[in-house]
């Protein structure tokens, strides 16, 4: 049977269904998995690491203060014991768990946490986290290079440490939770210099014991680490080079345990179709969204109804079918996993008689020219057909551009080149599970600049007002408050229509037989492909 | 002699130096930034600005050329912008393996083209003939890709006779050394036919029927030495045909050479590393060129050196 999890529910009741308690914490530990991947292991430096590979790979070698609840959305303590936040919600305490030590051996202190918070803002780091941390006190001067750290991070004693922010910020827990926020060993860092990347000294679960470049990374347990019983596996071994198609291979013989690319596309019917092999087809939602820029500073989309008229004329269940069905249609900014999603929003439905009447209104009878910007990778180009296709229907001629991924991302962040841009490879996947972050750099007036990831060039001041209120909505007591601010914001940012939201990608995770878990800790919405620390072996079982 | 090594090798370093100017050029005028793909989609502009300065980015075009040469000189690749190693270990790490696979996969090319060339030239125009010249034609225009992948699923998945890729072992080498081998080997074949068949027509070939030499003999003895001469000098050039060969073989295979390094760098923009890439491969294929020429006249005296 196929699995079906998380798909369509709201994000708060996701939550409250799935704590912890699902996941099976007293399984035994033992055995070893093998993960295979194409590409090599660009970093592990958890202050520069930012693709969907490293990530949850960093996850496991380092600790921060707060993470999730394997398997959710909800944040916990990880290496704090205590974590308070002021009455006016500009300062936090956090107090370390006591005994806790790095790989190399050393004890954990509250001088790490400074250190390891101003080595990602210092800006000879270069760290693509750096932005995250900009409601910390002293965080701009410090990061044009001014002073010597950043002021608003104080250590108390050697266990403490209070963070102060410049203004309250509902999403500090989260940022703390990212991995750019990962405490480190000073004398590692600065005996390794640029190379810590390849030499990684953390806290986490595994520890690195092996990397021969282009072959494969080995992780093994670390004895000494701060949660009971975890990892489960004494070892896992990430073999790098294998195209997926020859991955998939690989699994089917019994050589390996997970492929971390995913089903390849081509064979994804193939495996579906397959009963002994859809049965170990983890199904679940992905902080996902695919959808098209209209930008809303370059003729005619600088007009709202003919935005409007866009959005109602494409035909989501077709490319949804495109790709095989493995993704689900999307009607707003925000995917259904993520909290904040409004469950009851119709959106534009799939109208191209109405939308045809609603671009005659907007004065273009006969439509008009245009082009459509995409990334030249497959499954792309087939979808911007389809968008072709469609666009056609209400008389809306564009002209394909079918660039590579870095070109289509500098035309989207100039103001005057690109009309619409199909985001598909390089849509927003959120950096944690809040809908602050579907807003500011891809929708916030602060985006919209050269250079930006804001493709729409969508800027409307009183959003970003309401957005930056609703962020200064601090504690439990709000949180709902606050969710319900940010529903209404991305309605009515759709009400504005700078985007046509297409669909929500769907993770399928295929595995082997050998490994075991909650279904969750194989669609985990912070790790992917797997939560590699609590996933078993079911032979050490 | 001497003088012809000096000015070839002059005229190698004056081709290596207009191909950094080249790839250098391309590289600049790229429209994706390097500066944007390290800072992250996060980043403000003010990230960006101060990233492209640490890198000198911002820079004119002649200054980051010169830098990049004086180092370059000084044996220093500088570092990936995305992994922050040394280019140079990067490469360092890699190239036994390519190099591996290329001799591998020569050696492969010459078995199959040469056997395939002497059996067709000796069955000229006779169903064998044809068969053969098929097959090479196929193995010229199939995509390796598609090789690699059939190779693999056949051997190593039906049959289970090679593992279905990785580096470490002989039987690791296989699969993709014949992947690489296949086209060089169609070649061959179809140059060793048309070698074997000018030289069977010779007169000192008649000359050795005349004799009463036995068929093997005059084969071995004197038609495969005489025709095999041509061929030879056209390994150097075959370094070439292998750099952008082993790009598709090495990421079918899972092999960790510098084909799969630079294909990985050229998606992120990783200025550094697609540099010396670029670098390391020219120099192997103008010094292929290089001995190429150096070597034909050595072993056929006919050629001179000019």
């Amino acid at each position: 049977m196929k699995k079906l999890l998380m798909t369509g529910v709201a994000g708060l009741a996701l939550t409250a269904h799935m704590g912890a308690a699902q996941v099976n914490e007293d399984a035994a530990m033992g055995g070893s998995m093998i993960v295979t991947y194409k590409d090599d292991v660009a970093t592990l430096d958890p202050a520069i690491g930012y693709d969907w590979q490293n990530w949850s790979m960093i996850k496991s070698l380092f600790d921060g203060l707060m993470d999730y609840e394997p398997g959710t959305t909800t944040l916990r303590n990880e290496l704090a014991s205590e974590y308070t936040i002021s009455e006016v919600g500009t300062v936090h305490t956090f107090k370390l768990k006591d005994g806790i030590t790095f790989h190399n051996g050393r004890e954990i202190t509250a001088e790490d946490v400074k250190y390891s918070l101003e080595r990602t803002t210092n800006p000879e780091t270069r760290s693509p986290g750096a932005g995250f941390f900009g409601m910390i006190e002293g965080f701009d001067s410090w990061n044009a290079g001014e002073g010597d750290g950043l002021s608003g991070v104080k250590v108390i004693d050697d266990k403490t440490v209070e963070i102060t922010l410049s203004r309250p910020d509902a999403t500090f827990g989260h940022v703390m939770a990212l991995n750019f926020a990962s405490i480190v060993p000073k004398e590692a860092v600065e005996a390794s210099g640029e190379d810590f990347g390849r030499e990684p000294v953390g806290s986490g679960a595994f520890k690195l014991a092996e990397w021969s470049p282009g072959q494969r990374v080995v992780f093994e347990r670390f004895e000494d680490y701060h949660r009971e019983n975890l990892p489960k596996l004494d070892q896992i071994t990430f073999e790098i080079g294998l195209e997926p198609t020859v991955a998939l291979l690989r699994l089917q013989q019994g050589q390996a345990d997970i492929p971390g690319d995913g089903i390849p596309p081509a064979q994804f019917l193939q495996v579906m179709g397959d009963p002994a092999q859809s049965e170990n087809v983890i199904e679940g939602g992905q902080l996902h969204t695919g959808y098209i820029t209209l930008n809303t500073q370059m003729a005619p989309f600088d007009n709202v109804d003919v935005r409007k008229a866009v959005n109602m004329a494409i035909n989501k269940d077709r490319i949804v079918k495109i790709i095989n069905g493995r993704a689900v249609p999307a009607n707003q900014p925000l995917p259904p996993t993520m909290p904040g999603y409004a469950d009851d929003y119709e959106g534009y439905a799939y109208d191209p008689a109405k939308a045809q009447e609603m671009l005659a209104e907007a004065g273009f009878p006969d439509g008009f020219k245009t082009e459509l910007f995409v990334m030249n990778v497959d499954p792309n180009p087939r979808i911007a057909q389809a968008i072709q296709q469609d666009l056609k229907e209400i008389g809306i001629t564009a002209e394909i551009r079918s660039l590579a991924q870095a070109n289509v991302i500098a035309a989207g962040g100039e103001a005057d080149q690109a009309p619409m841009i199909w985001s598909g490879g390089m849509a927003w996947i959120a950096d944690f599970p809040d809908p602050s972050n579907f807003y500011g750099p891809i929708l916030g007036c602060s985006g919209a600049v050269q250079g930006g990831w804001n493709w729409a060039w969508y800027c409307n001041e009183d959003l970003d007002a309401r957005a930056a209120e609703a962020d200064a909505m601090t504690g439990e007591e709000n949180a709902q408050a606050r969710l319900d601010a940010w529903r209404q914001i991305y309605l009515d940012v759709m009400a504005d229509a700078p985007w046509v939201p297409v669909f929500n990608e769907q993770r399928f995770t295929l595995t082997s037989d050998a490994i075991g878990g909650d279904d969750s800790l194989f669609v985990d919405p912070v790790h992917i492909p797997v939560h590699y620390d609590y996933v078993y072996s079911k032979d050490a079982q | 002699m001497q003088a012809y090594l000096v000015r070839r090798l002059l005229e190698s370093a004056l081709i290596l130096l207009g191909i950094t100017l080249v790839t250098f050029i391309l590289l600049y005028l790229v429209p994706a930034d390097p500066a944007r793909q390290i800072a992250g989609r996060s980043a403000t502009a003010e990230t960006v600005q101060n990233i492209r300065d640490q890198l000198g980015l911002n820079d004119p075009f002649f200054v980051q050329y010169w830098r990049y040469l004086t180092s370059l000189l000084q044996g220093d690749m500088g570092r990936s912008y995305l992994q922050r190693a040394e280019v140079s270990e990067l490469i360092a790490a890699r190239l036994p393996a390519s190099l591996l696979l290329m001799v591998a996969a020569i050696v492969t090319e010459l078995i199959l083209g040469l056997t395939i060339g002497i059996v067709a030239a000796l069955r000229r125009n006779r169903p064998a003939d044809h068969g053969l010249m098929i097959f090479s034609f196929v193995s010229i225009s199939a995509p390796q890709f598609v090789i690699g992948i059939l190779l693999l699923y056949v051997f190593a998945v039906q049959l289970g006779w090679f593992p279905i890729g990785g580096y470490g072992t002989f039987a690791h080498i296989v699969l993709p050394a014949i992947t690489l081998g296949f086209l060089g080997a169609g070649w061959y074949s179809r140059m060793m036919r048309s070698s074997m068949i000018d030289v069977l027509g010779q007169d000192f070939v008649r000359t050795a029927h005349a004799k009463g030499l036995g068929k093997a003999r005059i084969v071995l003895r004197h038609v495969i030495p005489n025709a095999i001469l041509p061929i030879i000098a056209m390994i150097g050039i075959d370094i070439g045909l292998f750099m952008s060969g082993i790009v598709v073989v090495e990421s079918v295979f899972g092999w960790p050479g510098i084909g799969q390094l630079a294909w990985q760098a050229i998606q992120r923009v990783d200025i550094p590393v697609i540099m010396g890439v670029t670098m390391v491969s020219a120099t192997a294929i103008v010094l292929g060129n290089l001995l190429a020429d150096l070597v034909a006249p050595l072993i056929d005296p006919r050629i001179k050196t000019k």
